[in-house]
């Protein structure tokens, strides 16, 4: 540790066996945290405009990096659908649509919005910047690793977006990238682009590592005096579990991809049996495709929760601050954040039902996956259980709130019927499983990124996002959304198949024209309206409402920096200290509706405060 | 006072839509239709949740919408509800899952007096098998298929040589009699799917995968791959006939077999010495 820190900087370092024995003497004290066991964080600061902006070692910047790119990526795979929806509401329209740029347009929509937009988000952005606001930390623990992370991250969406431009295109296997298509020719981009999907993937995966230790370490090792782990905030908790389930699934991935990668190019047989392709066989023989699904579902359904889980935290802070009320049940949110992330590494082969693996394994994984409902809907439960008696403002950040609700329970129940090993079978590969997915995990995270971005602004950029226009945003979106994903789980009864580029007139589908160009139209109007938020942004940035200090009367670490927004360092001088949990709204005896984490409980010491 | 009023319209709508939807499942052909019940049964409690919790939500809305002068409770636990609800949850689970893992066993255990059918894939089309009077298949290898030996029959071995062959993407089944469905492909994934007999697997490449139905209504129907297998996917169709016993072994009797196909070809062969000769 550096030696020049300022003395009211440094904290004394203490031994623990120190700490552990004197606790119970200062018990009567009620203000005691215990002290620090480190010395305080020596930071890089950042001198040029490159130091500052660009290779920059500061947690804050890293996230809003992150999500810069994330969205920019994320309109990519936007515009890629309205492309995809062009052809299935108004086929022949597009002249340039053909098969193979349709399929490369769904591979790289799914790939994109899955990995590259919402993971990279919710991680890198919201996790980057939020995780050493909340803990009370100066920065991420390692910041020359999280520069590297950003900056990986951003090679591999380069060299992602490169395959448009090589010959034969970006793959366009699907996302879930199946061999022996996917290195086949017959696929688009089973050359160049399948190879530059996996080279960016374990890009991705390598500067994820990067930030994913990060985020570990700074929330194991760098919180602040006093905030233990059952006082982190539920983002926190979300993010943290979140990025465990990567360090576990993404090495599938990467080693997938890895193998694939082999198979591809120096002609090995991990995954490639005999094949009879144009009446040649082909030089391979012995592999498995199914190993392969293995490996990419043993990383794919907990990605699911990769996404989900910092979704699931982010929303119970977002309730809980906008309903003036303490999350309904902490320890038990917490608890299930946790149980889901573990079960969530059981539950993988339910993509593979009818994937000609043993089917004697469908009543294990149909098990595990109808258990995963039961700590799911309790976090349900408790969602609305913190609206109950609460004193809900509704506001722009609430309304997403409540759309998230409402489409993650649907998304949620929609994922019973395809969990259901026998139910499965006839619904598997169908629309149900499109408008399911992104019900469950398009739209209702969506609602939580927007609920955030509208919540945090405030403190990043220090204005209010403009509530007027944030609310056209909200409802054209949530009711846009709606409209696209719900009638879509018909067209799945009607067993439409998933990716197909034209249906031509099969009996049942020619009764589905119409509501095809209604799911196209709305498509438009929702993809149109993100522009809105941009716009907004870029109005707020200029002429916005100030917010000031902690605006929205939370409770949370973030909002209590002595600078809004916050500098790099966070804290100023002195790191807080926290006396309690970041739910005490409403606390019967208190001035106001909220005593803030740092608020000793002296301050407020006759107010009947429960334990936390 | 709006957007509780909105949020109560989605729910409303999406019940009506339910109700009065004219996509809705085809009628079913096959012996799956405990796959139908299943799904209804699933409707009911997940659609009955669904309602609840969005209700209870609009209701919130309704109720405690923000006043300067009220202030929320403030209760962080409640461990009996919560103890009542993940109970409630897990027998609605439960009374789920149960139903599911009964069909999948039925899925899973082929009767005994099913007709086993090659459904061979590749892209893109289909073609399709079916044992002799022996009543088994001969087996087969990738590397053995040629313009002689579409299926890939290994010779030597004597189930082969009575084999059905149809070189067609059309079957005829026959009604009522129980049929496995032995999926193979010779280069990438497929599925044969037939929506109205709701079942379906994929045909993987290296291995045999399979699964069963019982046709019980006679007619035509539309088979689709339901497996993402490179460009031609979306055009990757085939048919079924379902027919009565009757017309189905007058259709049986006029279909070729690989011994049939075997001494086409030796005549085939035999004229092409001769003319080689003269």
């Amino acid at each position: 540790m550096s030696e020049d820190f300022n003395d009211n900087k440094t904290i004394q370092a203490q031994s623990s066996e120190a700490i552990s024995g004197g606790g119970s003497g200062i018990a009567t004290d009620a203000d005691y945290v215990r002290p620090a066991e480190v010395a305080d964080q020596d930071l890089y600061h950042g001198h040029s405009f490159i130091t500052k902006w660009i290779f920059c070692q500061d947690a804050k910047v890293i996230g809003v990096q992150y999500f810069l790119l994330a969205t920019f990526t994320g309109i990519i795979g936007l515009i890629l659908s309205w492309l995809m929806r062009l052809q299935l509401g108004f086929p022949e329209l597009v002249p340039f649509m053909t098969a193979e740029h349709y399929y490369q347009f769904v591979t790289m929509h799914g790939m994109i919005m899955v990995v590259y937009f919402l993971t990279a988000l919710f991680l890198g952005g919201f996790g980057n910047y939020l995780i050493p606001l909340m803990v009370g930390a100066r920065d991420m623990v390692f910041p020359y690793l999280n520069m590297v992370s950003f900056w990986s991250f951003f090679v591999a969406v380069a060299v992602l977006l490169a395959s448009f431009f090589v010959p034969g295109g970006p793959t366009g296997s699907g996302w879930t990238l199946y061999p022996p298509q996917a290195i086949l020719e017959g696929t688009p981009g089973s050359g160049w682009g399948i190879m530059l999907m996996c080279i960016s993937l374990i890009l991705f995966v390598a500067g994820f590592t990067m930030g994913g230790l990060n985020y570990l370490i700074t929330v194991l090792q760098a919180r602040t005096r006093g905030m233990t782990l059952m006082r982190m905030p539920l983002t926190v908790w979300g993010i943290f579990t979140a990025t465990v389930l990567a360090m576990l699934a993404f090495p599938a991935l990467l080693v997938g991809a890895l193998m694939m990668s082999l198979d591809n190019v120096l002609g090995t047989s991990f995954f490639m049996p005999t094949i009879l392709k144009a009446g040649e066989v082909l030089e391979y023989g012995g592999g498995s495709p199914i190993l392969f699904q293995h490996l990419f579902w043993f990383f794919g359904h907990p990605e699911v929760y990769i996404v989900a889980l910092p979704a699931f935290g982010i929303i119970s802070d977002l309730i809980s601050v906008h309903a003036r009320k303490n999350i309904f049940g902490y320890r038990m949110m917490v608890w299930a954040i946790v149980g889901i992330g573990a079960l969530s590494f059981f539950v993988w082969a339910h993509h593979m039902y009818v994937s000609g693996m043993n089917p004697w394994f469908g009543f294990f994984f149909a098990t595990t996956t109808l258990i995963i409902a039961v700590p799911t809907a309790m976090k349900v439960y408790n969602w609305i259980l913190t609206l109950w008696r609460g004193n809900i403002r509704l506001n722009t950040v609430m309304l997403w709130c409540l759309g998230f609700i409402v489409t993650f329970v649907n998304g949620g129940i929609t994922g019973i019927f395809l969990g259901n090993v026998s139910v499965d079978v006839p619904l598997s590969d169908t629309y149900f499983v499109i408008a399911h997915f992104h019900m469950v995990m398009g739209i209702a995270p969506l609602m939580v990124i927007m609920g955030a971005v509208y919540h945090w602004f405030p403190l990043v950029a220090g204005r209010f996002l403009d509530e007027k226009l944030g609310k056209w945003h909200f409802w054209l979106t949530f009711l846009g959304a709606y409209s696209i994903y719900f009638p879509m789980h018909y067209l799945g009864f009607i067993g439409v198949p998933r990716r197909y580029f034209e249906m031509y007139d099969s009996p049942y589908v020619t009764s589905a024209v119409g509501m095809n160009e209604f799911i196209s139209l709305a498509a438009f109007i929702v993809g149109a309206a993100q522009f809105i938020l941009i716009y907004n942004i870029i109005k707020t940035l200029k002429t916005g409402k100030p917010a000031g200090h902690n605006p929205w009367q939370a409770c949370s670490l973030e909002w209590l920096t002595p600078s809004v927004p916050p500098e790099h360092g966070n804290w100023g001088d002195r790191l807080p200290t926290v006396h309690r949990w970041a739910y005490d709204f409403s606390v019967p005896g208190a001035k106001e509706d909220f005593i803030t984490q740092t608020t000793p409980p002296s301050e407020v010491a006759h107010t009947k405060v429960e334990k936390t | 006072m709006h957007v509780g009023i909105i949020f109560f319209l989605v729910i409303l709508g999406s019940v009506l839509f339910h109700i009065f939807t004219p996509w809705y499942w085809t009628d079913v052909a096959s012996n799956w239709g405990g796959m139908d019940d299943t799904i209804t049964l699933t409707f009911w409690i997940g659609g009955g949740v669904f309602i609840a919790v969005c209700l209870f939500m609009v209701y919130c809305v309704f109720k405690f919408s923000y006043k300067k002068e009220r202030k929320a409770e403030y209760k962080p636990e409640d461990k009996k509800l919560e103890k009542i609800l993940t109970w409630a949850t897990t027998i609605g689970v439960a009374a789920l899952l149960a139903p599911g893992l009964i069909i999948w066993n039925q899925y899973v255990n082929v009767p005994k007096n099913a007709i086993e059918i090659d459904v061979m894939a590749w892209q893109w089309g289909w073609q399709y098998r079916l044992p002799g009077e022996d009543g088994k298949l001969g087996t087969t290898k990738v590397v053995n298929i040629n313009d002689d030996n579409p299926f890939g029959i290994n010779l030597d071995d004597p189930f082969g040589n009575d084999d059905v062959m149809i070189q067609s993407d059309v079957i005829n089944l026959e009604n009522n009699r129980p049929v496995k469905i032995l999926l193979r492909s010779v280069d990438v994934l497929h599925n044969w799917y037939v929506p109205q007999f709701r079942a379906k697997m994929d045909a993987v490449p290296g291995i045999v995968t399979y699964y069963w139905f019982e046709p019980n209504k006679t007619g035509e129907f539309e088979v689709l791959c339901a497996e993402y297998c490179g460009v031609g996917h979306y055009a990757m169709r085939g048919g079924v006939e379902v027919q009565d016993k009757q017309d189905y072994d007058n259709w049986l009797q006029q279909q070729e077999t690989f011994s049939d196909l075997i001494a086409k070809q030796k005549i085939l062969e035999n004229e092409k010495t001769k003319l080689a000769k003269k």
